[in-house]
C-alpha cells in the first residue's frame, strides 16, 4: 500500500462509517476504500468507495459476481496491490493500526501474523517443491524468530491435526501433490492459522471443491472461528454458501456496495434489485423445478467504463421508475428501514417494499 | 415421458479403464467408468451428476466417441456404434452433438463466429436452403446472439456469449441428442440463469434429448426429466428427477443433497456429513464402493457388490445394500463419524 493521496476523488466523499454493535468496536474497519488501476484503455474504477466493519468472532459475505471488486478488496487489507500499479485511497483500520500509507515492511509484519488469507485454488498457492509441513512451519518461524526449528515443527503438525488431517506427524513431510484437493486447502487453512490471525480473508475458499468437501470445509471454518474468535470475510459468489455461514452480507456491484445488512436482511427481505436480481437467477433444490430462473438482462459492465448514475441502471427492470435519476446521479448507501440495513437505490422505501412483495418474493429462491 | 417409445440412446456395462504405467510395467488401471447402464429417450433429459473423479465426464465423452471405450456397448437409434470407425461415425456426428464447459478454450480464436458456426455445416458438406451464411444467422438469432454479430471474433464477446455460440454451433446440424458437459459452471449466476432458459426452450422446441453433465444438482434439478447419480464410476443410483431429489433412497444422494447449501434456508443447515474424501479409483473399494465414507455399511457391504435394482415397482433404481426410504432429510439410522 504506498499512495494514500494521490488519487484524484471524481465524487464528493461520503465516508458513511458503519454503526458498532458491541462495546469493543470492529477490528476491521473500511472506510471509503477506492482501488484503481492506470491501464493503456483507461482507469479501472476497480474499488470505488467501499466501506465496512467486522467484529472479531463474526463473519462478513462478500457477494458478487466476476469484476464487482470482491477480490481487489481483500487484497487491498492485505497489502497486497502493488503499490506502482494500484492507487488506493480511504482507511483500511485493522485492529486499530492504519494499513493505507503504511510502510510496506510494517504491511508485512501484520501480514500473517494479525490477518491472513486462504485463496481459492491451493494447488498454486502451496509450494510444489516444498513439503506441506515445511511451508507451514516456515510461514510460523517468519513470525516468530526466536522459535527453533522442532518448535515450529511441533506448531505446524499441531495445526495440521486441528484442521482435521489424520496422521497429522506424517503428512508434515508430503507434498502437496500427495495430497487430495480438500487436505490441500486444509493445510492451506492450517498455514493461515499457524499464527493465531485475528483477521482471516477467505477469498473463494470452497469454490474448486465438491460439494461433500465443501461441507467439512465450511464447518471446519464455522469451528475454528469459535475456537480462534478471529473477524472472518468470507469473499463467495454462492449465495448457498453465505447463506450458511455469514452473519453479515455485503453485496458489490461494479466496485461499489449495493446492499449490506445482516443475512436475513440480505437474503430474505433483500432491498436492491440486483440482490432481487441475483436471488431469483438462482437455481433451487426447492419451490417449483419447472418454473423458468429469472436472469438478470445484460452483462456485468466494464469497470474502466462504468454505467453513469447507478452502475446497474442499464440491467435494472424499475430504472425508468425515477425518470433521469438512476442514469445521472450515483446513489448513496442509506438505511432502509430496519437498523443496520443499508441499500444504494432510488428508488423510494414504499415502492422497493411494493415490487419486493409483488414481483420478487414469489418466484425463485426468494420465496 | 412415455416408457413405451425405443431409446435414443442404449449404454450397457460402458467401461474405462486408463492404464497406468511405471516405467514400461504395467501397475494398473484407473477405473474410470465401470460398468454404466442407461437409456435416453427421445426428447428426454438425462442429468449426470456426481463429485469429481466419478467418471462424468469420461462417460459423456465416450458418448460422442471422443474416448474409446474398454468395454460395453453404445447403441444410438438401433444402431450398435461403440467401436464404429471415422467414415461411419460421420452421418452419426449430425444427429449426436457436445457443449463443453469451458466457453475460451472451446472455440478457435482465429475464427469468426460464423466461420465457427459454420464449420459443421461445411465438414459435412451441408448447403442448407438459403445459403449457409443465412442458416448460421438464424442459429445465431434462435441462440440469442445478434446475427449482424457474424463478423466478430471469439474475444469480443463475454463467457455468457460465447457459451452461445458453442450452443449454436451444436444445433447447427439439427441433432437428436446433445451431450452438454458442465455447459454453464463457468458462468456467473445471473448469465447462468440466461443460458440454462435458453437450454430449455430450445430443448422443449426442437425435441432434443440431452445427456446433461453437472456437478451442481440444483442446476440439474432446473433442467433434467431423470437424473443418475455417479459415484466412483459407478451410477448408484437412477430415477425420475422428483424422486432422486424428495425420496432418494442411496445414503450418497440423501449426503450429497444434504452437503449442499441451499439459500433457502439460513445458517448451518442439518448435514449428513460424509468423512473423508472420495477414494482413488486406481484401487476402489470391494464390494461397495460408497461403504469407506457411508454411516450404514456393514460386512456385507464390504463382500458383496450391490446391483442397481428398482423396488416397489418404481422407475428408481438404486444399488444399494440398504437403501434408505421415506422422504429427504429422514435417515434410518444416525450418521456416524466414520474414522
Amino acid at each position: 500500500m504506498g499512495r494514500s493521496d494521490s488519487v484524484p476523488s471524481g465524487e464528493p466523499d461520503r465516508p458513511e462509517v458503519p454503526e458498532q454493535r458491541s462495546g469493543e468496536g470492529p477490528y476491521l474497519q473500511v472506510t471509503d476504500l477506492r482501488v484503481r488501476f492506470e491501464t493503456e484503455d483507461g482507469v479501472v474504477k476497480a474499488v470505488d468507495g467501499v466501506s465496512f466493519a467486522v467484529e472479531r468472532g463474526r463473519t462478513l459475505g462478500i457477494v458478487g459476481e466476476s469484476g464487482s471488486g470482491k477480490s481487489v478488496t481483500s487484497l487491498a487489507i492485505l497489502g497486497l496491490h502493488n503499490p506502482k500499479r494500484a492507487a488506493i485511497s480511504g482507511e483500511i483500520s485493522v485492529g486499530g493500526r492504519q494499513l493505507v500509507g503504511m510502510a510496506e515492511e510494517e504491511v508485512r509484519r501484520l501480514r500473517g501474523r494479525d490477518m491472513a488469507m486462504i485463496f481459492q485454488d491451493p494447488l498454486s498457492a502451496l509450494h510444489p517443491y516444498y513439503t506441506v509441513g515445511k511451508q507451514i512451519a516456515e510461514a510460523y518461524r517468519v513470525h516468530h524468530p526466536r522459535a527453533g526449528k522442532r518448535e515450529a515443527r511441533t506448531r505446524a503438525v499441531d495445526m495440521l491435526g486441528r484442521v482435521g488431517i489424520p496422521q497429522p506427524a506424517k503428512r508434515f513431510d508430503q507434498y502437496p501433490h500427495e495430497f487430495s484437493g480438500g487436505m490441500r486447502q486444509r493445510a492451506m487453512i492450517a498455514m493461515a492459522l499457524v499464527n493465531d490471525p485475528d483477521l482471516l480473508i477467505a477469498d473463494e475458499p470452497t469454490t474448486a471443491l465438491d460439494v461433500t468437501v465443501q461441507a467439512q470445509i465450511l464447518d471446519l471454518l464455522s469451528d475454528l472461528q469459535e475456537e480462534f474468535r478471529s473477524a472472518i470475510i468470507l469473499i463467495t459468489h454462492d449465495l448457498g454458501v453465505v447463506s450458511q455461514v455469514a452473519d453479515d452480507v455485503l453485496v458489490m456491484y461494479g466496485g461499489r456496495a449495493v446492499e449490506r445488512g445482516s443475512v436475513e436482511q440480505v437474503l430474505r427481505r433483500p432491498q436492491h434489485p440486483y440482490t432481487w436480481g441475483l436471488l431469483s437467477s438462482v437455481p433451487s433444490l426447492h419451490g417449483d423445478a419447472d418454473a423458468d430462473l429469472v436472469p438478470i438482462k445484460g452483462n456485468p459492465p466494464s469497470l474502466i467504463n462504468l454505467p453513469s448514475g447507478c452502475a446497474f441502471h442499464p440491467r435494472c427492470r424499475y430504472a425508468g421508475r425515477n425518470g433521469d435519476r438512476s442514469r445521472t446521479e450515483v446513489p448513496e448507501l442509506r438505511a432502509a428501514g430496519e437498523a443496520g440495513h443499508l441499500v444504494a437505490c432510488h428508488l423510494p422505501a414504499e415502492e422497493r417494499t411494493r415490487l419486493y412483495q409483488q414481483d420478487i418474493a414469489q418466484v425463485g429462491v426468494a420465496r | 415421458m412415455s416408457t413405451e417409445t425405443e431409446p435414443l440412446l442404449r449404454v450397457r456395462g460402458l467401461t474405462k479403464h486408463f492404464p497406468v504405467r511405471e516405467g514400461f510395467r504395467a501397475k494398473g488401471a484407473v477405473r474410470a467408468v465401470d460398468g454404466v447402464d442407461f437409456d435416453v429417450r427421445p426428447g428426454e433429459t438425462l442429468g449426470l451428476v456426481g463429485e469429481s473423479g466419478c467418471g462424468k465426464t469420461t462417460t459423456g465423452r465416450m458418448l460422442v466417441r471422443l474416448l474409446e471405450p474398454t468395454a460395453g456397448t453404445i447403441e444410438f437409434a438401433g444402431r450398435d456404434i461403440t467401436h464404429a470407425r471415422r467414415a461411419q461415425l460421420r452421418p452419426l456426428r449430425q444427429d449426436l452433438q457436445i457443449i463443453f464447459q469451458d466457453p475460451y478454450a472451446s472455440l478457435n480464436p482465429r475464427h469468426t463466429v460464423g466461420r465457427i458456426v459454420a464449420m459443421p455445416l461445411q465438414v459435412n458438406g451441408i448447403n442448407p436452403p438459403g445459403g449457409i451464411k443465412k442458416r448460421v444467422q438464424e442459429l445465431l438469432e434462435l441462440v440469442g446472439l445478434n446475427p449482424e454479430h457474424y463478423n466478430r471474433y471469439p474475444h469480443e464477446f463475454s463467457g455468457g456469449q460465447r457459451q452461445r455460440i458453442g450452443i449454436a454451433r451444436a444445433l447447427a446440424l439439427r441433432p437428436k441428442l446433445i451431450v452438454a458437459d458442465e455447459p454453464v459452471s463457468a458462468l456467473d449466476v445471473s448469465i447462468q440463469a440466461q443460458v440454462i432458459n435458453l437450454l430449455r426452450d430450445l430443448q422443449r422446441d426442437l425435441d432434443l434429448a440431452f445427456v446433461f453433465i453437472a456437478h451442481d444438482l440444483a442446476v440439474v434439478r432446473h433442467f433434467c426429466h431423470r437424473v443418475a447419480v455417479m459415484y466412483l464410476g459407478t451410477i448408484v443410483e437412477i430415477g425420475d428427477r422428483d424422486d432422486i431429489y424428495t425420496r432418494p433412497q442411496h445414503p450418497y444422494t440423501r449426503a450429497l443433497l444434504s452437503a449442499i447449501p441451499d439459500v433457502t434456508t439460513l445458517g448451518p443447515a442439518g448435514r449428513i456429513r460424509l468423512t473423508g474424501d472420495v477414494p482413488t479409483p486406481l484401487n476402489p473399494p470391494s464390494g461397495c464402493r460408497f461403504r469407506t465414507r457411508c454411516w450404514k455399511a456393514q460386512e456385507r457391504c464390504a463382500t458383496e457388490e450391490p446391483a442397481l435394482v428398482t423396488r416397489d415397482g418404481g422407475n428408481q433404481a438404486t444399488a444399494c445394500h440398504f437403501p434408505e426410504s421415506g422422504p429427504i432429510g429422514v435417515v434410518t439410522s444416525e450418521p456416524v463419524e466414520v474414522p
